[in-house]
């Protein structure tokens, strides 16, 4: 259907309801300001929700993506605008977020001049880009969205960054959109190899101590019930990175646990004792190896993963089945044999018994004075929903709220893994109840990461996202001064706060808050929390010096794995 | 550590350069020479790197640059498996050009390429120790500017372009 033609603002716009994009994200100024024009022609048909700042709106567009499954779209205008998304780019990118994200450029014609808020955002979003463009012509936009959001999702999901000059925004132009499903540069589809297939069953069959990782991979290629029935049919005990929780319901018998520098005992030590490890999607970061030299050794190791750049990058591989893991799980489940390891599970089971006496039981039913952040995350898994989504922000609070928050479903798993980006949970716990304002959304955040990004409260006050925030607040840059405890002789340095009246700041949002220090109120205020119908911001004040154990320190083995 | 040719074949997009070369910029390694070019097909440029790297590390290189979405095919190759040549030019004084130095010329098969009042350019083209030496002799004959390109290569086996843009 041809239609008459349009400005390039309305191209954009039509362009991103044409790629059914609901709800998006951004901030407007001087070189973006024809494309919210426009936006005010079609708020029926799309909404934008107005951000308190470019890093509050890429944040919360891939705590969109992040659960929905969809591509998170944001908007900002150039210059300083596009500078304020690097972050969100390099975190997207790092943890293969699909985010399509548009930004305003000055006219083509004042391009390299140093023209007012002009900016090389080309330049500078290159290396934290999956893909991105200048559109200088108004002809060219509408392919432009439509290669940007095939980029941003297929494959390896990851960021795309589309920049339009003005001129190209306020020309006219036809407008027939027409959806990307390719094109010769760029395979997505790698077909599965069959002999692959055949030599990672034959490995596994004859496996004593096969042992399984599954990272995000599994989450994005949606291959949840796949990695399910193959565990159920190999009898494989089945352990997950960071972003890889929430793949497998933690109350399933081949479940054992979390990975990594924070993650359980049993997983991170009878890495070094399987005979055979397979890891489907995960790229072997070293917050989950420790010291490489000593990491899986005595394994032959079976990597399933769609991206080829993946394979041997870390850990060496005796079979790489490259492919999408919903593929490749299937296909091998029906080439392995159908086998139990009671004795080999029964290890996990012990060392889980160990953690839970050193570790656990003190972190969920602590007997000194201080609350524990473990004995937060503990009460709010009595009331949580199945599905309810959990984000949480980059710290001690994040690998507690991940240790202790009991997963069930997928896609309810919502952190900056890869980057790190402290003040990321706020307005990404935004975009994630904007995407459905029926699901649990519990933000869980430090008090250090919270003041990163607390401009986006006013995000949540207009939209009346019932956001649930926890705030763990310990008057400390928590996990930098673990480190500063363990590795540099608790000299403390600039890692204490002196933090404001949270609740205040939240009441003054009109935010229902509240303030718990003692342990007697918790119960009752998480469950007024969890009643309360709108946002709530639920301020715990935790321990001061607690530290996140068990913990691999940097430089050490899966094996010598910390308890205390 | 080894020298080794990386072919890149890509679209002739804007920013490709650049996008190729911070893969080598994050990992700290050296480009020893790089050319671009058309390639036989219209719309398809081919890069030429050339790069001194452990094999390991160039594997993983060359994944990392395939990854690129506009990069249609990457690929590496020792030495042996390449046909490589380097052009290099030689600007010498007219007050030198005697004898001596017309029998070097003729020995190393360079040629002169421009001659003007004040100055005469050589030409040499060939592999980077034949550029190198000839170099070193030119140095004593008050050599005024000295250029050599980047390696162009093709490989030696059998593939062309066209299996790999489909």
């Amino acid at each position: 259907m041809k239609d008459s033609k349009i400005r390039g603002a309305d191209i954009v716009v039509r362009s991103l309801i044409a790629e059914n994009a609901k709800v998006i994200f951004g901030y407007p100024g001087g070189a973006i300001m024809p494309v919210y024009d426009a936006l005010h022609d079609y708020h029926d048909q799309i909404r934008h929700v107005l951000t308190r700042h470019e890093q509050g709106a890429i944040h919360a567009a891939q705590g969109h993506a992040r659960v929905s499954g969809k591509v998170g779209v944001c908007i900002a205008t150039s210059g300083p605008g596009a500078t304020n998304l690097i972050t969100g780019l390099a975190d997207a990118q790092i943890d293969s977020t699909p985010l399509v994200c548009i930004t305003g450029q000055v006219a083509a014609h004042l391009l390299g001049t140093d023209a007012f808020q002009e900016t090389d955002v080309l330049g500078i979003s290159m290396p934290a880009t999956k893909w991105n463009i200048q559109v200088r012509r108004v002809e060219d936009i509408a392919p432009a969205i439509a290669k940007g959001f095939y980029i941003a999702k297929s494959g390896r999901p990851g960021p795309v960054l589309i920049d339009i000059t003005k001129n190209a925004q306020v020309d006219f132009g036809e407008f027939n959109y027409v959806k990307c499903t390719g094109f010769r540069s760029y395979k997505t589809q790698i077909p599965v190899e069959k002999s692959a297939i055949q030599e990672a069953a034959f490995l596994i069959n004859m496996a004593k101590r096969p042992y399984l990782l599954f990272g995000q991979g599994v989450v994005l290629g949606s291959a949840e019930e796949e990695l399910k029935l193959f565990l159920e049919k190999s009898g494989i005990p089945a352990a997950s990175t960071l972003l890889g929780s929430g793949a497998l319901s933690q109350d399933h018998p081949n479940y054992v646990g979390k990975l990594g520098m924070h993650g359980n005992y049993a997983p991170n030590v009878l890495t070094n004792h399987c005979d055979v490890l397979i890891a489907v999607g995960m790229r072997f970061d070293d917050r989950v190896t420790g010291d490489l030299k000593r990491y899986a050794k005595q394994a032959k190791v079976i990597h399933l993963e769609l991206d080829p750049a993946e394979i041997n990058k870390i850990v060496k591989c005796e079979v790489a089945v490259l492919g999408n893991s919903k593929e490749s799980l299937a296909l091998l489940t029906e080439a392995v044999h159908q086998k139990s390891h009671p004795e080999w599970m029964a290890r996990f089971r012990e060392l889980e018994e160990e953690e839970n006496t050193v570790v656990i039981n003190h972190d969920l039913k602590p007997t000194k004075a201080g609350l524990t952040m473990g004995e937060v995350i503990h009460q709010i898994n009595q009331y949580k929903a199945d599905d309810a989504i959990l984000v949480t922000d980059v710290g001690q609070h994040q690998m507690i709220a991940w240790r202790y928050f009991n997963y069930k479903k997928t896609r309810t798993q919502v952190t900056s893994g890869g980057l790190g980006t402290m003040g990321f949970a706020l307005p990404a716990a935004l975009g994630a109840q904007l995407h459905d304002y029926s699901r649990q959304v519990i933000c869980v955040v430090g008090d250090g990461g919270i003041q990163m990004t607390i401009q986006e409260l006013g995000t949540i006050m207009q939209t009346k996202a019932p956001v649930k925030i926890v705030l763990l607040n310990n008057n400390f840059l928590g996990m930098v001064r673990q480190w500063q405890q363990m590795f540099f002789e608790k000299r403390y340095s600039f890692t204490e706060l002196d933090n404001p009246d949270f609740v205040k700041i939240a009441e003054a949002y009109s935010i229902k808050a509240q303030k718990v220090s003692e342990r007697a109120g918790l119960r009752e205020a998480i469950e007024d929390m969890f009643i309360h119908d709108g946002p709530f911001f639920l301020e715990v004040v935790v321990e001061k010096e607690d530290n996140v154990f068990p913990m691999i320190a940097t430089g050490c083995s899966v094996e010598e794995v910390r308890l205390s | 550590m080894k020298r080794y040719t990386i072919f890149v074949i890509t679209e002739n997009f804007i920013g490709i350069l650049n996008r190729i070369t911070i893969i080598f910029t994050r990992r700290g390694i050296n480009i020893d020479a790089l050319t671009a070019s058309e390639s036989r097909l219209e719309g398809i440029h081919r890069i030429t790197i050339e790069v001194t790297a452990s094999e390991e590390t160039l594997v993983q290189l060359v994944h990392q640059i395939e990854k690129i979405i506009d990069v249609i095919k990457a690929f590496y190759h020792e030495d042996e498996s390449v046909v490589y040549q380097e052009i290099a030019l030689y600007k010498i004084p007219v007050s030198r050009l005697d004898g001596g130095l017309e029998k070097i010329i003729r020995q190393h098969n360079a040629k002169i390429i421009a001659a003007e009042p004040e100055f005469v350019v050589l030409e040499l083209t060939g592999h980077k120790d034949q550029t190198q030496k000839l170099l070193e002799i030119l140095k004593e004959y008050d050599l005024l500017e000295f250029a050599r390109s980047g390696r162009v290569a093709v490989a030696k086996r059998m593939l062309t372009i066209d299996d790999f843009v489909k």
